[in-house]
């Protein structure tokens, strides 16, 4: 067909990642300026990052960011999968819609609501607050996101294969493992590197949730930033930033060239 | 097949539906409710800062208890105007960003959804991949612009259009900017699922009939791109009238938002109750878009409702 107002098309095109990248763009060529000042361009230097990688409270936020982002997506990816499956296998069940419903709110739930309320649930059961209820939070935070991911790729699977397997004689459980997993494994993938994601992005659930050694890498950015722009934070906000790139990278590379792998939520959403 | 092949599918089903329906009863559900209980206790000094009721089952109690119940929290929330201005700023400040970002969304996601085939899932992944970044240091990014010695107004003056800084830092326009930018992604998604659905030769059919480019966008495309609009706009308007970092980073000391206003009383006054009752009160705001929401999200599952 032919595309019809191209110049119009380009103009919103352009313009559009212009005013999405601009803002990025900016964070990453400020890391590199030997100035101070965001006004003045005092040429290329690297000291920021030097200085960044000194600094060892920074260093080791970043260090208890990480280890709360593998294990919590872990744990994300592993019940959110459970749950897409339930969801979209399991038919009707009791009590399918408060289920449902526990899944999808979280979503958009405003932070401060659920970060509260479960700092409230902590300290009613006497837990310090610390590693493993930063964990709890953020599991809780990520799980609706990979259910709904998975549950997305389920439904767009032809059912007949599962059907195949077990008229084969195949158990459920290894139905499940030989030929369903391997055919929703990319989409798991992309469930867990999302949640790593939204948990080494988190501040407000983090904020309510942690104790005094388990300073997160937002919560620090966040005190610093507080306090004004610093040199030190547009390099850290490089390294995050080129982090997520790379990992965005290595997910498109090992969904290979399958349609949408690297932005699966856009595909969910088209096969609903 | 054996017999006790079903049954030990049935177990296993259970298991599947049980460990995330456990933990998000426990960590979801319970959480909330105690969310409620303690926005019904006072305020006291000491460690946890809340009286605590209905710590017993003792029947006895729970009536000494229930007698006792407080609505202070709440009642403070009515009597402070401070709250209601917070309310009513969070929801003017959310609409017109849900608003301000559609209108900047549609276009871009119009275009994508136009472009050849082959470019369009590029196009889209470029258009998301910023929303994978730290949703902190892209506000962060805005500061850096917007400020009275930032980039706009230093681009600004050394162009000659401008002699004294624009002040958009530290008002409700660098907030507007934060949340349109924050959240964009999440209106481009739908909107493009919306569009790029649409069955093509009801264009072509609508201009072979004389319709022009406008009258096909706004009795065609547009229409049929609603159902997208609304599941935007709640995505946008929902989380964007709790928001914290961006009012707090971007906005000034005249900003009221409820989310920072929740996080202070939290935070600095260390008012559990009153957290608590604000907290409750925005849930209470957001129930009907939130209903909205969840039957929007189970029938794209595929469900009735």
């Amino acid at each position: 067909m032919k595309q019809p107002r191209t110049p119009a098309r380009l103009i919103a095109l352009s313009a559009g990642f212009a005013f999405l990248y601009a803002p990025i763009a900016l964070v990453v060529l400020y890391s590199f300026n030997a100035s101070r000042l965001v006004t003045v361009w005092g040429g290329w230097s690297t000291h920021w990052y030097v200085a960044l990688f000194a600094n060892k409270q920074l260093m080791a936020s970043a260090v208890t960011s990480l280890e709360v982002a593998l294990a919590s997506g872990a744990i994300a990816t592993v019940l959110g999968a459970l749950a897409g499956l339930a969801l979209e296998r399991f038919g009707r069940f009791r009590s399918r819609g408060l289920f449902a419903a526990m899944i999808y709110a979280p979503l958009v739930l405003p932070e401060v609501i659920m970060g509260l309320a479960l700092l409230l649930f902590f300290v009613a059961l006497g837990l310090e607050r610390g590693f493993a209820t930063l964990i709890i939070a953020h599991s809780t935070l990520s799980l609706g996101f990979v259910s709904i991911i998975v549950r997305a790729r389920l439904a767009g699977l032809d059912q007949s294969l599962e059907e195949a397997a077990r008229d084969l004689g195949a158990g459920p459980l290894t139905a499940f493992i030989k030929v369903t997993l391997p055919l929703i494994a990319p989409v798991v993938a992309t469930g867990f590197l999302l949640a790593v994601t939204l948990s080494l992005d988190d501040l407000i659930l983090a904020s309510f949730n942690s104790g005094p050694g388990s300073t997160t890498l937002p919560m620090r950015i966040y005190s610093e930033v507080r306090l004004g722009v610093t040199p030190q934070i547009n390099a850290m906000s490089t390294l995050l930033i080129a982090f997520v790139g790379v990992s965005l990278l290595l997910a498109a590379l090992a969904g290979g060239r399958g349609q949408n792998q690297a932005a699966p939520q856009a595909a969910d959403l088209k096969q609903q | 097949m054996s017999k006790a092949a079903p049954a030990r599918g049935k177990f296993g089903r259970r298991l599947v539906l049980a460990l995330p329906y456990a933990w998000l009863v426990l960590f979801f559900l319970a959480p909330f409710a105690l969310v409620l209980k303690v926005s019904l206790s006072q305020s006291a000094l000491g460690q946890p800062p809340y009286e605590p009721v209905f710590d017993s089952l003792d029947p006895a109690d729970i009536w000494a208890k229930l007698s006792a119940l407080s609505l202070s929290a709440y009642a403070g929330l009515i009597d402070d105007s401070l709250y209601l201005q917070s309310y009513l700023d969070s929801l003017a400040i959310a609409a017109a960003a849900t608003f301000l970002t559609l209108l900047i969304a549609y276009p871009l996601a119009l275009a994508i959804a136009r472009s050849p085939a082959r470019w369009r899932p590029l196009l889209l992944m470029a258009a998301i991949a910023p929303f994978w970044t730290s949703s902190l240091i892209r506000v962060y990014a805005w500061i850096m612009i917007l400020k009275d010695e930032g980039l706009i107004n230093h681009a600004l003056i050394a162009l000659g259009l401008i002699k004294e800084p624009l002040h958009i830092f530290a008002t409700n326009w660098a907030v507007l900017i934060g949340i349109v930018y924050s959240y964009l992604p999440f209106m481009m998604l739908p909107l493009y699922a919306a569009i790029e659905n649409q069955d093509k030769a009801l264009i072509e059919a609508a201009a072979d009939l004389g319709a022009s480019a406008s009258g096909v966008f706004w009795r065609i495309t547009f229409p049929l791109s609603l159902p997208g609009v609304i599941a935007g706009a709640l995505m946008v308007f929902i989380p964007a009238v709790g928001e914290f970092v961006i009012p707090d980073l971007l906005g000034g000391s005249d900003t009221l938002m409820i989310g920072t206003t929740l996080w202070n009383d939290f935070f600095a006054n260390r008012d559990w109750p009153a957290a608590a009752a604000a907290a409750v009160a925005l849930l209470a705001l957001l129930v009907v878009p939130l209903v909205f929401y969840e039957r929007l999200q189970m029938r794209a599952g595929g469900d009735r409702p």
